[in-house]
């Protein structure tokens, strides 16, 4: 089912042009140039430090560069649209509500009509096979149901972009399989994903291109099949192979 | 010890015969400081959030004079706002002078700093864990306000039981615009303090008892209302 | 969960303090502590009512507090045993006129062991003497009240300052008679107060009564409408009528009538 994006989009392309951030006097994120346009997941890979997470949250609008711009659908993010783009991060943020109202939430956010809402909020824990769960409050909910919750109630609102920050970094295999699923029904659906992964088993599952970050630059943008198979970058090929990354 | 065995003795008697004039006077206090604490919550709740949420120039001063005025001494409160409503001050022809409305006002103002800095505090602690989630669903500040609020809400009673407690024990306020007028005005604290003066120590220190009965009564409300909703949460 | 949250805000609310009944009918005065410690009010407001159907609401403060108060309007009649401070009030234009209500007595109380030796005497200015002379704790009101300002007359009189001494023999509490007393109880000092306030106290362990009767030691107690012209507020139709009620046979009978330990505690004496 994947398409190309949708003609009148609200936020894709989602680009980040020549951006820069310091922290602490550190230069962080270097020159960077990243482009989310269509339906697939990219990964974006890199050594600790490579500063991956930031870049997620300088395209969803979260954190401002200190010099270059991010555009989505060629103007900067504003608040009216950020439900078009989703995201997850690393730990997933839980309000002190039930997992239904934790989507609804999200919903209402969207702004969905009230008398939507749970309806669709049910179909979206359905979708994360929650629906037992509806009713527990969030916070009892173990570390792997947290994470699909928060990810089931990203979707729930129907994002023509998902932002995902190493997900499953700390979560066992059983619920991994489930993000991962969940994600890929997702890009099956044409939403534009882009997934950080430390993980690199993951990203040969998932990636449709792979992005690499190394000490704040951007190394090499390709897709998938050639990063793995053939890394351009004696850094790419040492991350493949496993190896530390200096 | 002889003084606090008869002040239980005295405790004791007052609360098992139900003497009216201190259930009068139990009544009053109760509807004084809870509506002082509604008002103060009503402002010092959504003022605390603001300031922990919106960033702003002079915000630094701002968050420490509000610290500083939960110091703000009762008595002085009560010379204030005696000043205000006095016939002599501008708002005199109010008439809410040596009424119980002028209590509460006098102690909303008192109890308003308390609620509104702690709320500060602790919405500016949620803050952080939840900034950046929340401003990807899109909330802007008001909803980032009522939402944190919401979220602190179990901590927020605690912040008006402070609040509560500083207001049913204070007598410097109360007592001066309220002017201790029997079966008017008179709140346990003014009562304790008028038995004291009339060297009725044993009474005065009974009722101080039950005073401290009613406040333990109504943190046990709380801890229960506290329960209960956890409790339905886990359904 | 809201709508609990919702119903106990509501509750709350409707358990509020419901606004003041501006027909009803009462007066507020303005006296002191010890008046009303005394109990006197207890006893005579009710007959008032009866007769009137006006209810009368008592602040109790300190003498210069109710005074003020009346200066500021915050009253209707002003009843405080200052005569001096009184005329000053009526000459100022804030009182119509004042008139002699009752009067009792200053006594003189201190440790049962008395150490300055003045039990049984009836000279005030005397027995205060011997208590600077002996150094011997004395707990004053220091307050401006019309007890304070009889206090310093005597030792006036006496030719002594006594506060040169404030902080070591003699204490000035800044408080109320009853404060006081408590003070003089807690030191074992000596101190001037009204007797009816005496009389009432219900803390005098280890102090008794030892200094009484003389002339000097007389305590008047007048009464004044707050002037209505200057304050549009004053409620001076129902103030007169507690002012001729209180001036009255019936009212000086019902001062006289009032005892407490089996002791009249205040002696009519309207003109």
């Amino acid at each position: 089912m994947a398409s190309a994006a949708p003609r009148s989009s609200l936020a894709l392309p989602i680009r980040g042009e020549a951006l820069a951030l310091r922290r602490g006097g550190r230069l962080l994120v270097d020159d960077l140039n990243l482009s989310l346009e269509k339906p697939g997941i990219t990964t974006l890979m890199g050594p600790n430090g490579a500063g991956k997470s930031l870049t997620v949250r300088m395209l969803a609008g979260l954190v401002e560069p200190d010099s270059g711009q991010v555009t989505w659908a060629g103007r900067a993010p504003d608040r009216a649209r950020a439900s078009s783009v989703g995201l997850v991060f690393h730990r997933p943020v839980m309000l002190r509500r039930s997992a239904l109202d934790n989507v609804r939430y999200g919903l209402k956010a969207a702004g969905v009509p009230r008398g939507e809402r749970r309806e669709r909020a049910m179909a979206a824990l359905a979708r994360g096979r929650l629906e037992h769960v509806a009713a527990s409050p969030a916070w009892v909910l173990s570390g792997g149901e947290q994470q699909r919750l928060a990810l089931v109630r990203a979707l729930a609102v129907e994002p023509e972009a998902l932002l995902l920050d190493e997900p499953t970094a700390n979560l066992d295999p059983a619920s991994t399989l489930a993000i991962e699923e969940l994600v890929s029904q997702a890009q099956a659906r044409g939403t534009a994903v882009l997934l950080v992964t430390h993980d690199l088993g993951q990203a040969r599952r998932l990636a449709d291109r792979v992005v690499f970050l190394n000490a704040g630059g951007l190394s090499e943008d390709t897709p998938a099949v050639t990063f793995f198979d053939q890394p351009r970058t004696p850094q790419a090929q040492a991350f493949v192979e496993g190896r530390l990354v200096l | 010890m002889h003084e606090l065995s008869a002040a239980f003795g005295e405790a004791f008697r007052l609360i098992s015969t139900m003497d009216g004039d201190l259930m009068e006077i139990v009544l009053l206090s109760l509807r004084v400081s809870l509506m002082a604490v509604a008002v103060a919550a009503l402002i010092g709740l959504p003022l605390g959030a603001a300031v922990a949420v919106v960033r702003f120039p002079g915000r630094g001063v701002v968050i420490a004079v509000m610290n500083a005025l939960m110091g703000l001494p009762p008595v002085v409160v009560g010379l204030a706002v005696y000043l205000l409503l006095s016939r002599a001050g501008p708002l005199g022809d109010w008439g809410l002078l040596y009424t119980p409305n002028a209590m509460v006002i006098a102690q909303a103002v008192l109890v308003t700093p308390i609620i509104a800095a702690l709320t500060r505090q602790t919405v500016e602690d949620l803050h952080g864990a939840y900034d950046e989630q929340l401003r990807a669903f899109g909330i802007g500040r008001r909803g980032m306000i009522a939402t944190l609020l919401w979220e602190a809400r179990v901590s927020l009673v605690t912040v008006m039981l402070a609040g509560f407690g500083r207001a049913v024990a204070e007598v410097g306020a109360v007592i001066m615009v309220g002017g201790n007028i029997n079966h008017v005005t008179r709140v346990m604290t003014t009562a304790i303090a008028l038995e004291t003066s009339k060297g009725a120590l044993d009474l005065a220190l009974g009722l101080g008892i039950v005073l401290l009965v009613i406040v333990l009564g109504v943190n046990g409300l709380a801890s229960l209302m506290k329960a209960t909703t956890m409790v339905r949460a886990d359904a | 969960m809201l709508r609990k949250l919702a119903v106990g805000l509501l509750s709350a609310l409707a358990f509020a303090v419901s606004p003041s009944h501006a027909d009803d009918s009462f007066i507020i005065v303005q006296s002191t502590t010890s008046t009303q410690n005394s109990g006197l009010f207890d006893h005579i407001l009710p007959l008032f009512a009866e007769a009137s159907g006006i209810e009368v609401r008592v602040v109790a403060v300190g003498t210069g507090q109710a005074i003020k108060n009346a200066a500021n309007g915050d009253g209707d009649v002003l009843l405080v045993h200052a005569l001096p401070a009184e005329e000053v009030f009526v000459a100022a234009g804030l009182g119509v006129e004042r008139f002699d209500l009752m009067y009792n007595d200053f006594v003189i109380v201190g440790p049962a062991a008395d150490p300055a030796g003045v039990s049984g005497m009836s000279d005030g200015p005397a027995a205060l003497a011997m208590i600077a002379a002996a150094e011997a704790p004395f707990a004053s009101r220091g307050d401006d009240s019309g007890t304070h300002k009889k206090e310093r007359r005597l030792w006036q009189a006496a030719g002594i300052d006594p506060v040169v001494s404030s902080g070591t023999w003699y204490l000035e509490t800044g408080s109320g008679m009853g404060a006081t007393l408590n003070t003089a109880v807690g030191m074992g000092a000596y101190s001037l107060t009204d007797r009816a306030t005496w009389i009432a106290f219900e803390n005098k362990s280890g102090l008794a009564l030892l200094v009484e009767g003389a002339d000097d030691l007389f305590n008047q107690y007048g009464v004044i409408l707050v002037n209505p012209e200057r304050f549009e507020h004053v409620k001076a139709a129902e103030g007169q009528a507690f002012i001729d009620w209180l001036l009255s046979g019936e009212g000086q009978a019902a001062i006289g009538s009032y005892r407490l330990a089996g002791q009249q505690l205040f002696f009519p004496n309207a003109n």
